[in-house]
């Protein structure tokens, strides 16, 4: 640890891309952590320079800029407001990664990641022993949300109210060797995606359902792994590379026209980071995972432009039944999709109210709701009262990270409103 | 170093999450948006309350402590850059709106109250704040003040000074100080509220800002005015204000930059334009209908190739996000970029525009234009990247030119952005060695000691140059 010097130089790998901040500060405004601590060292800005001071060798360890950097919900809010467009969640992400590979994974991070999530089916095995045995040490709140909360004081679990695992997870529900069903329009394979499958399984029936529908033929291979992302924002690129190389080898063994997930997370992870931040990439990888990213797309920007263009409103045909729409940051910030969650809820007949600040982010920022669930849960208190003050009934939201979040601050605040994807709304309707 | 007792006061009073002292918090407070290098301090104190703001005063008072305000640290001439083992004072916390006065049309606030969530407040209840600093997203009124800050619509109506009605500040003993009134007259004592708005932290610690507010405008027009030359803009410039029309906006681009918003927006701007103007008329309906075609009239009279006028909000809107991203634009080319202030009275706008050009062909550099035409300041903003030494040095003499020959015309070194760090060593030049001294011997009857912001403003040589 005491080189700092070789530290340096690793970081020196941003340069180019650090000395693009120009220090405006406007990352101020946007920054969700920043509104609640009102820090410099909590936004982009205070960052980007705790870096550029690590590049310049001023520091004696790198613990406090550790410590710092990972103080961040990778919302990506400030890269979307950043007048010079730097690129800040791939820096933090990098910058994460030299980090961890500087001073090695904490040991609970080691089993976390490269006993469990780099090996798909004991991770699934897992999960699913997990999912038979929560009934014992979690209770039901019987509420809309559908959420849990400890049965006894839990550290681990403090007083969240969380969404227990699916009982059956879903990728137990199609065959071995995968789904595969051949469509009349084009075919999509899903990605499914960690959550989806243990925890929303109702979401990837959903997403078959509508594209069978639209007669989008359907390619599910078994044995799909994580996108990367826990074990990449934690630093750990060589559990990510891992899984990105499982996930890619399945994948290109099936033939389909677009590579579908209904999490806004899986989506901008593989479209985005698979390509920037493979380790150690030769050419001919770096190309086939461009080559995915160009093919890989959020379903409901894919149902809207792709499928049904003609898709229109069925307003009103619901009546009594108000939803709002929460814009996950890996959907509108990072990916640019907006307009077409919108759209499907709307051709599900459903009144969609806007609330105030739709796109601020929700607070969970996947670990950061575990290692800093005090700060989330106070941001995550004004998404609740935005959703609370439009008198909606149910909340709809494209991430599954986000539902997550959402439920836990909606449980806690004592509502009616119940929350799901927007393919859900619409595979309600048909 | 700091002493560790003083760190332990400050921890009393204020309660320690509210004092940071790691080398690693004090790094992100050595530096604000200035192209400066930055300067470590040794402790930032982050106060909820006058009593605390007071306290901390005093605690530098006594220790003779450098102790430097920051707000959002946005401003663009170094005023928040602390001195090396000082005390940065952050506002963050003290972010309340006191009141919003609407039967008397005055607002009370903290210093750390963001510029556009106040702009929002009152403009909920139908009143205006007009001072729009181009980063009133994030910079703090408090901020605003101590910078004099200015904006789009200086024009018309003024920038922070005109609105500040009264203070209440801490002086460089501790002492509580009241300036000015909630009234719109006020003839007592010295006008102490006008020294200290763009005094820069020098003179005291603010803590209650009184603001002026107004009725909002009832109507408004915009329009973009197209030009083949850049002189034919900077001339309608002087005709619409030759005219005595006071628009509420008018903003210049040159070529450069509507390339750069154009690549970076696709807004639809001309780029084979040499100059775009943008004018915003507002006020009584019938007086902007008025104005609004005489303005069209003028623009075409002195050549413009087109003009065409706002018809919806979005419209608008449109316009003043191509302006809006100006910057963006711009930042977007170098990893540096130096975003000059230079003001000329406006009737010399053709000159200064013609004078930049010049410049950016003499020292090889890229220079974009944009800026506040109709009150003659303008944002010459150089892009270039600070490791290219050679090409920095070339930068520093074209700033020092660019200072020049905005002097020769009458101008000022700085419209909006203040004089801090950056443009201290140039201010003798404008105003002269008598008035650097005045204000240096004001300085040291209010702050023996020299704790509050040294080096900013009037810090540099003792002796007169010449």
């Amino acid at each position: 640890m005491s080189n700092m010097n070789e530290l340096a130089n690793l970081v020196k790998e941003l340069e180019e891309q650090l000395v693009t901040c120009i220090r405006c500060g406007m990352c101020q405004s946007v920054c969700p952590l920043f509104e609640q601590t009102r820090k410099e060292s909590d936004v982009a800005r205070g960052k980007l320079a705790l870096l550029t001071g690590l590049m310049d060798n001023i520091f004696s360890d790198p613990d406090g800029v550790d410590e710092r950097l990972n103080r961040c919900l990778l919302c990506g809010s400030c890269a979307a407001n950043c007048p010079s467009g730097v690129n800040v969640l791939e820096i933090f992400i990098k910058a994460r990664a030299i980090l961890s590979e500087y001073k090695g994974l904490s040991p609970a991070k080691q089993i976390i990641f490269k006993k469990m999530l780099a090996n798909p089916g004991t991770f699934d095995t897992l999960v699913a022993w997990a999912g038979k045995f929560q009934g014992l040490f979690t209770k039901p709140d019987k509420n809309a949300q559908g959420t849990s909360c400890a049965r006894l004081v839990s550290p681990l679990l403090s007083d969240r109210h969380f969404l227990p695992l699916a009982s059956t997870p879903f990728h137990r529900e199609i065959p071995d060797q995968g789904l595969r069903k051949s469509g009349k329009k084009m075919n999509a394979a899903i990605f499914t995606g960690c959550l989806i499958d243990k925890v929303f399984p109702n979401i990837a029936r959903a997403s078959i359902k509508v594209l069978d529908h639209h007669g989008v033929g359907v390619t599910i291979p078994s044995g799909q792994g994580c996108c990367g992302i826990p074990a990449l924002a934690s630093g750990d690129r060589e559990t990510f590379t891992r899984l990105v190389d499982h996930n890619l080898a399945l994948f290109e063994k099936e033939k389909f026209d677009v590579l579908v997930t209904a999490c806004a997370t899986c989506t901008s992870t593989i479209k985005k980071l698979w390509p920037a931040v493979y380790k150690n990439p030769d050419s001919g990888i770096k190309q086939r995972l461009e080559a995915l990213s160009r093919k890989t797309m959020d379903i409901n920007q894919f149902l809207v432009d792709r499928v049904a263009p003609e898709l229109g409103d069925a307003q009103g045909s619901r009546a009594g039944e108000t939803v709002t729409y929460h814009d996950p940051c890996h959907l509108k910030k990072s990916l640019g999709v907006a307009a077409q969650p919108r759209q499907l809820i709307r051709a599900a007949g459903l009144n969609l109210v806007e609330m105030a600040g739709s796109d601020k982010c929700c607070g969970m920022g996947g670990s950061f709701n575990v290692y800093h669930y005090d700060l989330s849960a106070s941001i995550g208190k004004l998404k609740q009262q935005n959703i609370a003050d439009t008198g909606c009934t149910t909340l709809s939201t494209g991430c599954p990270a986000c539902m997550m979040q959402i439920s836990d601050m909606l449980a806690k605040a004592g509502t009616n409103i119940r929350v799901r994807h927007p393919v859900e709304l619409y595979a309600e309707t048909i | 170093m700091i002493d560790p007792s003083i760190v332990t006061r400050f921890n009393e009073i204020l309660g320690q999450e509210n004092v940071l002292t790691q080398k690693e918090d004090m790094l992100t407070y050595s530096y604000d948006a200035a192209v400066l290098d930055a300067q470590m301090p040794a402790a930032v104190v982050i106060p909820g309350s006058t009593e605390e703001i007071g306290e901390i005063v005093k605690i530098c008072h006594e220790h003779r402590l450098a102790l430097t305000v920051r707000g959002a640290g946005t401003n663009l001439s170094g005023g928040t850059i602390p001195e090396v083992g000082g005390i940065v004072l952050s506002t963050g916390r003290l972010n309340r709106i006191i009141e919003i006065n609407e039967a008397d049309m005055y607002a009370v606030v903290q210093p750390g109250v963001v510029t556009a969530e106040l702009a929002a407040a009152v403009e909920a209840k139908g009143l205006f704040y007009p001072p729009d600093p181009g980063s009133q997203a994030v910079s703090t009124i408090g901020g605003n003040v101590a910078e004099n800050a200015g904006g789009l619509r200086g024009l018309k109506y003024g920038v922070t000074k005109d609105y500040v009605m009264g203070l209440r500040f801490f002086d460089a003993r501790g002492n509580y100080v009241k300036t000015g009134s909630r009234t719109v007259k006020c003839a007592t004592g010295y006008n102490i509220t006008g020294l200290m708005v763009g005094s820069e932290g020098t003179l005291g610690v603010l803590d209650e800002i009184t603001l002026k507010l107004i009725p909002a405008p009832q109507a408004r027009k915009s329009m973009v005015a197209v030009y083949n030359t850049i002189e034919k803009a900077s001339e309608t410039v002087a005709a619409i204000i030759a005219a005595r029309i006071v628009p509420a906006t008018l903003e210049i681009l040159d070529n450069f930059t509507i390339r750069a918003v154009e690549d970076f927006s696709g807004a639809g701007l001309p780029v084979d334009a040499a100059a775009l103007l943008l004018i915003e008329v507002d006020g009584h309906p019938a007086v902007v209908e008025e104005e609004g075609e005489k303005v069209e009239a003028l623009c075409k009279k002195l050549g413009a190739a087109s003009v065409n006028v706002a018809r919806t909000d979005e419209e608008r809107d449109k316009i003043w996000a191509a302006r809006r991203s100006a910057l963006s634009a711009l930042a977007k080319l170098k990893p540096t970029l130096v975003l000059e202030d230079a003001t000329v009275p406006r009737s010399r706008i053709p000159d200064m525009v013609r004078a930049l050009q010049e410049i950016a062909a003499k020292y090889k550099i890229d220079i974009g234009t944009f800026g506040h035409a109709g009150d003659g300041n303008l944002h010459p903003t150089i892009l270039t990247d600070k490791r290219n030494t050679a090409e920095f040095h070339r930068v520093e003499a074209a700033i020092e030119e660019i200072f020049d020959k905005a002097l020769a015309m009458g101008g000022t070194l700085s419209g909006e952005h203040g004089t801090g760090l950056a443009k201290a060593p140039f201010l003798e030049k404008e105003a002269g060695y008598s008035s650097i001294l005045f204000s240096r011997q004001l300085r040291k009857a209010l702050d023996p000691d020299n704790i509050l912001n040294p080096g900013k403003i009037t810090g540099v040589s003792e002796t007169p140059s010449n």
